[in-house]
């Protein structure tokens, strides 16, 4: 196997793995728990590196996903106590927990290779060149047992769990109501997104875990309405990121994991901007179309109630329209050119004319 | 310990150290209040991860490693993406936690992906960009302390002058829009003030440990006290303590890294705070609860 086609892969798994979780993140607004635990794994991996006396990947993993939990549990208990917000929960916990990471490494690991920029960024790299043996036999990359892995656990959870989920994020009460336990499907999930974190933590980093979390759901949330296409939506986001994240890469000989991070970006921006129901320019659209469409009543209305009455010359001439409404020229002339466009007004002798159909329309304006 | 005392006034390293961390502790414990009250506490950490890309573009753009440049750099990045955050928050239907973790991932990888390719050219000069990353406050000197100075002077004058909105702005921002304050501009501006307080702590706890800088000292001043006043000064004075305490723990043994001792001193204060702080603790809560419980009972008793 190529071994760019190794690193893009372990992308593009650890991307779907992640996204996958995403979705019901944003829905529960427990984004930042994701920020939260992949950062507070620290002292749990050095830990677990400490036990075995060296870099030792499941002892690391295991006191890591033990760090992700506490973490979950001291961010509960503290919320429960209702002296701190949730956010503020997550902020003291989550740095407590790295910061003594920090000094567990500088104290105890001053000679153990663990990098710290690696911590914040992976090593998506060197994917292709650990490979897992059993005995003698090659099992290929580890990185693709790793992610595939997760994306297994991740699917089977969903796909277990998908209606108790759905229940008891959208109406937790209800779900308690009819016996689903909320408390025990929310500990569910954050045991799920610690081992996520665990996993894809190596390949892309602290930081960069939160963007294929996060990102990819939000992307899809702003595009639809339905849950299960939310679901997958994310997953083709978080996988297209991956690819275009690696290409991009590989042009510039940049980070790759940074670069998935930006198309994660990439992606949310365009939806931003151009989604039909959420985006920007959507919005400016219906904004100005509801604008143009008021001012047209407006002239309609005007002229109706003129209409027939002695000032109806004055009142209706093309020139005297925009001083009457407080218009500027520009949209004066705008409005009537529409209205005129619309077979509303026409012009007769410099002055304006209600047809039938604006005379109907007024009427009904009038009548809301 | 009379050592340390006598080091902390005359020994020059440990002096700027010690005077850094403080000031970085005065100044975002007064910004983290408002953060706290607003429930915005997140609001540092993803403002410090959304500083990395401009620090690493002031870096392109002036060859310089000057810390004034590259953290002018941080906070125009920082307040690019104070505004796009308070922009998707207000015309999305997504919630700001998910607004806050886009902002920080997304500008952080662009940030990850300048890094590689200023670390790629092999620029002699680029050395110590990512020491931004997890901050040195260990290697402070008499020039940062003054710039930090330049930095949040001003701030907390501001905040000085601006202290009745901000308080209005923070309790009651519907009532502060109908009495004619322009509401969204003291927000944006309250919002933006953090990234003055995010320059100073990316050079002295970095990136990651500026969500504890921003919250702790806040949320520890407020279990203490009801009047906002008293928790402002409350806040810079744990900031301030943690900011000292970090400098000489990690000077009595070099082996314990600067930044994150400041943060386990704040996270100490934070849990003694919530813990015992007669007002609002834990303890002295339950110790009233139980002292009801028991006159109830009493006075059940006596009838």
């Amino acid at each position: 196997m190529p071994y760019g086609f190794i690193i893009l892969m372990t992308g593009v798994l650890c991307a779907s793995a992640c996204a996958l979780l995403g979705s019901f993140l944003i829905l529960r607004r427990m984004a930042m728990m994701a920020d939260a635990i992949s950062h507070a794994i620290l002292p749990g991996l050095v830990f677990g590196y400490f036990l075995a006396d060296g870099p030792n990947i499941i002892t690391g993993a295991l006191g890591a996903t033990g760090a992700a939990l506490l973490t979950v549990l001291i961010v509960q208990g503290l919320e429960r106590t209702r002296k701190l917000d949730i956010s503020a929960a997550i902020g003291v916990a989550f740095a407590a927990m790295f910061a003594l990471g920090t000094i567990l490494i500088s104290r105890f690991f001053r000679n153990v290779h663990l990098d710290t920029d690696a911590i914040l960024f992976g090593n998506i790299e060197f994917s292709s060149f650990d490979r897992l043996y059993v005995g003698n036999s090659d099992l290929g990359p580890t990185s693709f047992w790793i992610m595939g892995t997760l994306l297994v656990i991740n699917l089977g959870f969903l796909l277990l769990f998908y209606k108790e989920l759905k229940l008891t994020t959208f109406d937790p009460g209800l779900a308690a109501a009819l016996g689903f336990a909320p408390a025990i499907m929310h500990y569910a999930l954050m045991t799920v997104l610690s081992v996520t974190a665990v996993g894809a933590f190596t390949a892309v980093g602290a930081i960069l875990v939160v963007a294929l979390i996060i990102v990819p759901a939000a992307t899809a949330f702003l595009l639809t309405d339905r849950l299960p296409v939310m679901i997958g939506g994310s997953v083709v986001i978080g996988a297209s990121s991956a690819v275009f994240g690696y290409f991009s890469a590989l042009w510039t000989d940049a980070s790759v994991s940074g670069f998935i991070a930006l198309w994660t970006g990439v992606f949310f921006a365009l939806a931003l901007l151009f989604s039909p129901s959420q985006g920007l320019v959507a919005r400016l659209l219906t904004v100005r179309r509801n604008r143009q469409r008021f001012a047209i009543d407006l002239l309609l209305v005007h002229l109706f109630n003129h209409a027939g009455t002695t000032e109806e010359a004055t009142e209706s001439s093309l020139d005297h329209i925009g001083t009457a409404l407080h218009w500027p020229p520009d949209k004066a002339h705008h409005t009537i050119n529409r209205a005129e466009h619309r077979g509303y007004i026409r012009q007769e002798h410099g002055s304006l004319v209600l047809t039938a159909d604006g005379r109907a329309l007024a009427q009904s304006v009038m009548s809301r | 310990m009379p050592g340390v005392l006598h080091d902390l006034l005359f020994d020059y390293t440990l002096r700027n150290v010690a005077l850094g961390s403080a000031l970085l502790g005065i100044v975002s414990g007064v910004l983290g209040s408002f953060a706290v009250l607003r429930r915005q506490g997140l609001l540092g950490d993803t403002l410090s991860h959304a500083a990395l890309p401009g620090i690493c573009i002031a870096f392109i753009l002036t060859g310089s490693r000057t810390p004034l440049v590259l953290l002018i750099g941080a906070g125009i990045a920082g307040w690019l993406g104070t505004l796009l955050l308070l922009r998707i928050v207000q015309d999305t239907k997504l919630s700001e936690d998910a607004a806050l973790g886009i902002i920080l991932s997304t500008f952080f990888g662009i940030g990850v992906v300048m890094l590689s390719l200023i670390q790629r050219t092999n620029n002699a000069n680029q050395a110590g960009l990512d020491k931004y990353l997890f901050g040195q406050a260990a290697a402070l000197v008499e020039r940062n302390v003054i710039t930090f100075a330049l930095l949040g002077g001003p701030t907390l004058l501001l905040v000085l002058l601006l202290y009745k909105e901000f308080k209005l702005l923070s309790f009651d921002p519907e009532f502060a829009a109908s009495l004619g304050f322009p509401a969204r501009k003291l927000n944006v501006l309250l919002t933006s003030l953090v990234v003055v307080a995010v320059m100073i702590g990316l050079q002295t706890v970095g990136v990651v440990l500026m969500a504890a800088m921003i919250i702790g000292p806040g949320a520890a001043a407020r279990q203490w006290t009801d009047r906002l006043s008293h928790m402002l000064v409350l806040a810079a004075l744990f900031g301030a303590a943690s900011g000292l305490t970090g400098a000489v723990s990690s000077v009595l043994d070099t082996a314990l890294p600067t930044g994150p001792m400041i943060i386990m001193a704040l996270t100490v204060i934070v849990a003694i705070s919530i813990l015992f702080a007669p007002r609002h603790g834990l303890v002295p809560e339950q110790l009233r609860i139980r002292r009801h419980r028991r006159t109830m009972f009493a006075g059940a008793g006596g009838d």
